[in-house]
Formats: C-alpha cells, sequence, structure tokens
C-alpha cells in the first residue's frame, strides 16, 4: 500500500514535472531564458527617488485638452490587477509578475485625440515610444504595486509603464507622462540602435530585425 | 569653387575618425553639455548593466556618450558631450 502510494507520488510528480517544463517552454519567446525567482535590475542611470506629493502624470501633446494628475487623483481612478509575463531584449523572461495599476485605455481615456503614437517620458530623462494601438484593449497599464507591495524606486516605483507583449524596456520605470503624436518619435533606445516596435515573439530586438 | 563642390561624402571622414578613435578614451577629456563641466572620460559615471552602456556626468549625471554593440554594428552617441579633448599619445 505504503509502496504503491509511492510509485503513484513518484509518478505523477515526474508527469507534472514534465508538463511544467513543456508548457513553460512555450511560454518563452525565441531566444530567452527563464530567470526563475529572479528579478534583474538594468539601469541607464541613477536610480530617481520622486516622493508622492511631487508626483503628477501628465497627457500631453496632440489632444484636445491636456490632463495632469496628481498622486491622489491616479489613486482614485479605476484599479486592475495584472499577473502577466515579461521578456527583456537582454534576453531573461520571468513567469507570472503580479502588479496593479491603472489600464493605459483609462489614462487615455481623459483625452480626445487622434494621434496614433505615444512617447513615455520618465523622471531621469528615460523615453521610449509606443504605438497606440499596442497599448489599447487592455494590454498596457501604468503600475504602482508589484506582488502586493508598493513598487520599489529600483524596479520603476513610485510608477513604471507595463507592456509585457513589447520588450521590457518598453514598460518605462519612473513614468511620468504620455506625449501623444501623429508622428513615431523613437526613444531613449530606439535611437541607438534598438527595434521601435520591440516584440519578442518577432523577436524585434534591434533596428532592421 | 562653391561650398557645395568641395563637399566629401561621410567616407572621406573615414580615415581622419580612425586616427582620433585611436586613442585611450578614458583620458580623453569631455566637456558636459548639461552642466559644462569638463573631466577625463574615466571619471564619468558609467552604467552598464541596461541594453547598452551609458556614460554620465560625474556632476549633474546627464548623459554624456552612449554605446550600443549590436549585431554587426556599434551605435554611438555623444549629443550631450561639448566637446573633447584628446591628449597626443606618448610618441616613444
Ligand atoms: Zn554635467
Amino acid at each position: 500500500m505504503s509502496s504503491r502510494d509511492g510509485g503513484m507520488t513518484f509518478l505523477s510528480r515526474g508527469f507534472v514535472g514534465r508538463r511544467d517544463a513543456r508548457r513553460d517552454a512555450g511560454r518563452l519567446p525565441p531566444g530567452q531564458y527563464d530567470v526563475g525567482d529572479g528579478f534583474p535590475v538594468l539601469s541607464a542611470g541613477p536610480t530617481p527617488r520622486t516622493a508622492p506629493e511631487d508626483w503628477d502624470f501628465t497627457v500631453t501633446g496632440e489632444v484636445d485638452g491636456p490632463v495632469r494628475l496628481t498622486w491622489q487623483e491616479f489613486q482614485e481612478l479605476p484599479r486592475e490587477d495584472v499577473t502577466v509575463d515579461i521578456h527583456c531584449v537582454t534576453k531573461w523572461s520571468k513567469f507570472g509578475t503580479t502588479w496593479s495599476g491603472v489600464a493605459l485605455d483609462t489614462l487615455l481615456g481623459l483625452v480626445d485625440t487622434s494621434a496614433e503614437h505615444l512617447l513615455a517620458y520618465c523622471d531621469g530623462g528615460y523615453t521610449t515610444n509606443l504605438a497606440l494601438e499596442d497599448v489599447a484593449d487592455g494590454r498596457a497599464w501604468v503600475v504602482d504595486r508589484f506582488d502586493g507591495r508598493p513598487l520599489e524606486p529600483e524596479h520603476g516605483g513610485p510608477a513604471r509603464l507595463l507592456v509585457p507583449e513589447l520588450y521590457f524596456w518598453k514598460s518605462a520605470k519612473w513614468v511620468r507622462g504620455l506625449y501623444l503624436s501623429g508622428t513615431e518619435e523613437p526613444g531613449f533606445w530606439e535611437t541607438l540602435g534598438y527595434h521601435l516596435r520591440g516584440d519578442p515573439w518577432l523577436e524585434q530586438r534591434y533596428a532592421g530585425d | 569653387m562653391t561650398v557645395e563642390s568641395r563637399r566629401l561624402d561621410g567616407n572621406a571622414a573615414a580615415g581622419r575618425l580612425a586616427d582620433v578613435f585611436a586613442f585611450d578614451a578614458t583620458v580623453a577629456r569631455t566637456r558636459c553639455g548639461g552642466c559644462g563641466t569638463t573631466a577625463p572620460l574615466g571619471a564619468h559615471h558609467v552604467y552598464a548593466d541596461a541594453p547598452g552602456m551609458v556614460v554620465r556626468c560625474l556632476v549633474c549625471e546627464a548623459v554624456v556618450l552612449r554605446i550600443v554593440r549590436t549585431p554587426g554594428h556599434t551605435w554611438l552617441d555623444m549629443s550631450g558631450t561639448a566637446a573633447l579633448d584628446i591628449p597626443d599619445g606618448d610618441p616613444s
């Protein structure tokens, strides 16, 4: 009895293990590896530390009536919890990360625009460009909580972009606003050899990929 | 002779650029485009774990220089460098 239970457990565990490995392989875009529990911090500069009372979020550019939100006003917007896989262009991927924040649909819904592109701008001077169609319909958020806790400055707190369908450099840390435009203006890495769009499943790492 | 007729294409600068960059870049002095601080490149702050290498002013943290290696290419942005002072190499 006990030996049969032991055998069953062993078989069952092995079977589940193989299934997980296969499923995870299917979750991994080409050229990526699973970083597991790690969460690497890649920085192009010093970490800004903006206090909530000094923080605001603006939606400007080619819009009818630009919008400025204080931290408190941002907190009062409808909030969503999301669990997503993220993929860094430096080849690590992390599965099942949990975040909480405000959908870009909600933030862009505050303005009238016919723009097709946006440039996200951040404390520290970082920028990244995104096509509006890549951030619409529940595919991008401004998040201020990770893993149930306030987002740490090293990971982009008080708030960062989350655009999980594109390489993680698009998920700009310390985001402070969106500049909407009819033309595509390349951001910090996009002006220096990185792909304008950055779809990990198409392995759009570099200009020309 | 007009300015236009004397204008050369970029290839004409290749030899000169190779001369210019055949130095120890860390001893070349740059003037920060942000605050004007002049310092050897080697004294600036380098952030190397990002998708590229970012050199920032040791005083104001403005970007002085960025380098990205992609397959078959090196991308160099020096728009944050107001001037570059390159000492002559040791002739010995
Ligand atoms: Zn400076």
